[in-house]
């Protein structure tokens, strides 16, 4: 396929990727820019790709219509502890799983990987039954737990658990001659090896946490409790129409740093990601 | 779990010469503590979260559930019975595989057209797939408002078409057009994916192959069909069957978008359910048609793994 190009076919090319790329980068831009405008500019035609008079008004109305600085930080360190949390637990079972001889290793790894069949919207009733029993509804426990030691978590322990079987054991068996333990010996001689699948792990955890929408939804009924999807929703009126300006502000400011750090490291998000083939 | 100590008591006997330290914790029973030691979180969470309310799910759909009368009486098939004879059924059977087909064939076609485009020797390929990727990091109910206010009646894509003279229709709100608007928002947010899956396979692809083609005569477009795709089946079989699941969860879009309307025209699988047991409180009978998803994506990974052998040019 990657033959050379006559300049001619370049030049089309080139027009074709740009066409094709305008639905992608469009809506962002549109975004971003309609955040810093009135909202009857935002509905003005013909539509003005930027801001006549840009004005921060509606930065300031996502604050003060919802406790919006508590929900980011609420998304923040729900996603930071569901990361974490997701790198200990499958990077552990996932090591045990492709180095450790035991016995019905083979039967107790095909039941975690049951997990990868159910679909979240399946188990969520009962979820939020046993949520419930224990007094723990619309409190963030489901949204830390169900992901670090349920269903989610387990694409990231069968991840790990390729990556673990595809290097070399021989350092591993030198560690454990020089009498190192299992633990030692995964914690520091295999760990340190395993940035790239961790890095890809983390990547998609902490995308997965940061865009949950239906548990949160179903689990949370405070605003000081909700997280960012659940609350870019909530910008309305008095009538329950959507205020344009202050949601696209609202989108924009959970959207944009998350795209800036995209950017700084495409590489290891495209690369994870794609490794993982996460359906997001 | 309360079999490990009894199975690590139970132990092998061992079949080498005992190590140097002559104690009962052998090297061999040390390494069957650290595997189950090492899995027990995964494993509690595993039956807690998942196999348990796995079990909870069915005996709920025994039962008529009502949350706001707090009564929880066992009716046998009676759910099961409703769902033969829930007269939205269907619709919404259709609505969600309207959805999928709709989404996987968009979804699978536009990224290999993409794959494709980025495979060729071109500079600033890797721009654009960081363009077509960028969606993809964005968050999932920002990039729906953002898409949904496009196309709203007086948004930015209906006055994008009235510069160049067409009337555009309220995308949202019209029977035809809603299921493709959401299709279409959710495979520009996604596409990426796939598109590097794709890009990744072509790179695979050693480039002989087509130079053999080439001395046969054969044109580019034949060779794509007859050595390109066969080759990449694989991955096609692969993002196929990740885009199929990943559309029955479906439902952020429909809730943002569309609630489900016009009528029950975008009212797919999930969101009904949704409606079922969080709106409605019916919690025995959102059980049952909770259970009916688990049966669909059970039913559709083993049909498309089936197929592998049929189709899929080899295993990697």
């Amino acid at each position: 396929m990657s033959r050379s190009l006559s300049p001619r076919a370049k030049v089309v090319l080139y027009g074709v990727l740009m066409v094709l790329a305008i639905p992608f980068v469009f809506p962002t831009w549109w975004m971003v820019t309609s955040s810093f405008k009135p909202v009857s500019e935002i509905f003005a035609y013909p539509p003005a790709l930027w801001p006549s008079s840009p004005r921060l008004e509606a930065y300031q109305r996502v604050f003060e219509l919802q406790p919006f600085e508590r929900q980011y930080f609420n998304s923040l360190y729900i996603a930071l502890v569901v990361t974490i949390g997701t790198m200990a637990v499958a990077s552990l079972s996932g090591y045990a799983f492709a180095r450790i001889r035991f016995r019905g290793q083979n039967v107790l790894f095909l039941v975690v990987l049951a997990g990868l069949l159910i679909p979240s919207e399946v188990t969520i009733v009962p979820l939020f039954q046993i949520f419930f029993r224990f007094d723990l509804i619309d409190t963030h426990w489901p949204l830390i737990l169900v992901p670090i030691f349920g269903a989610p978590s387990v694409l990231a322990t069968f991840i790990m658990r390729q990556f673990f079987i595809s290097l070399p054991v021989e350092l591993e068996e030198a560690a454990r001659v020089d009498g190192l333990g299992r633990f030692a010996t995964f914690w520091r001689i295999v760990l340190p090896l395993s940035r790239p699948a961790l890095g890809a792990v983390a990547i998609f955890t902490f995308l997965h946490s940061w865009n949950l929408y239906l548990e949160p939804i179903v689990y949370l009924s405070t605003p000081e409790k909700f997280t960012l999807p659940q609350a870019l929703t909530q910008f309305t009126d008095a009538y329950g129409g959507p205020m344009w300006n202050v949601q696209l502000a609202a989108a924009s400011l959970t959207a944009v740093p998350v795209l800036i750090v995209f950017v700084l490291a495409q590489r290891q998000f495209i690369e994870g990601l794609a490794h993982t083939g996460l359906k997001g | 779990m309360s079999t490990t100590s009894t199975q690590i008591g139970v132990g092998r006997a061992e079949s080498r010469p005992t190590p140097a330290r002559r104690s009962f914790w052998t090297s061999r029973r040390r390494d069957h503590l650290a595997g189950y030691l090492f899995i027990t979180p995964q494993l509690l969470g595993t039956a807690a979260f998942v196999l348990i309310p796995l079990v909870l799910v069915v005996w709920y759909s025994l039962h008529e559930w009502n949350v706001l009368a707090g009564t929880f009486t066992y009716v046998g098939g009676e759910n099961y019975q409703s769902l033969l004879d829930d007269r939205n059924l269907p619709a919404v059977l259709r609505a969600t595989a309207l959805f999928s087909v709709g989404l996987v064939t968009v979804n699978l076609s536009l990224a290999l057209l993409l794959a494709v485009l980025l495979h060729q020797r071109l500079r600033g390929t890797m721009l654009f797939r960081t363009l077509f990727f960028s969606p993809v990091v964005v968050s999932l109910v920002a990039w729906t408002i953002v898409w949904g206010f496009l196309l709203q009646d007086n948004g930015g894509i209906n006055a994008m078409l009235r510069l160049v003279g067409i009337d555009g229709p309220n995308w949202l709100r019209g029977e035809g057009t809603a299921m493709w608007s959401v299709i279409v928002v959710q495979v520009f947010k996604n596409v990426g994916l796939n598109m590097v899956l794709f890009l990744a396979a072509l790179q695979g692809v050693p480039s002989e192959i087509y130079e053999a083609a080439e001395v046969d005569g054969a044109g580019r477009w034949r060779q794509f069909w007859r050595l390109t795709v066969p080759l990449i089946s694989p991955t096609i079989l692969l993002t196929s069957i990740i885009t199929v699941i990943g559309s029955l969860q479906v439902f952020a879009q429909i809730a943002v978008l569309t609630q489900g309307g016009p009528g029950t025209a975008t009212t797919v699988l999930v969101y009904y359910f949704y409606q079922q047991a969080f709106q409605f409180h019916h919690f025995g009978y959102g059980a049952t048609l909770s259970l009916l998803l688990f049966v669909i994506v059970g039913a559709l990974t083993f049909l498309q793994w089936r197929m592998r052998r049929r189709w899929v040019f080899h295993e990697s």
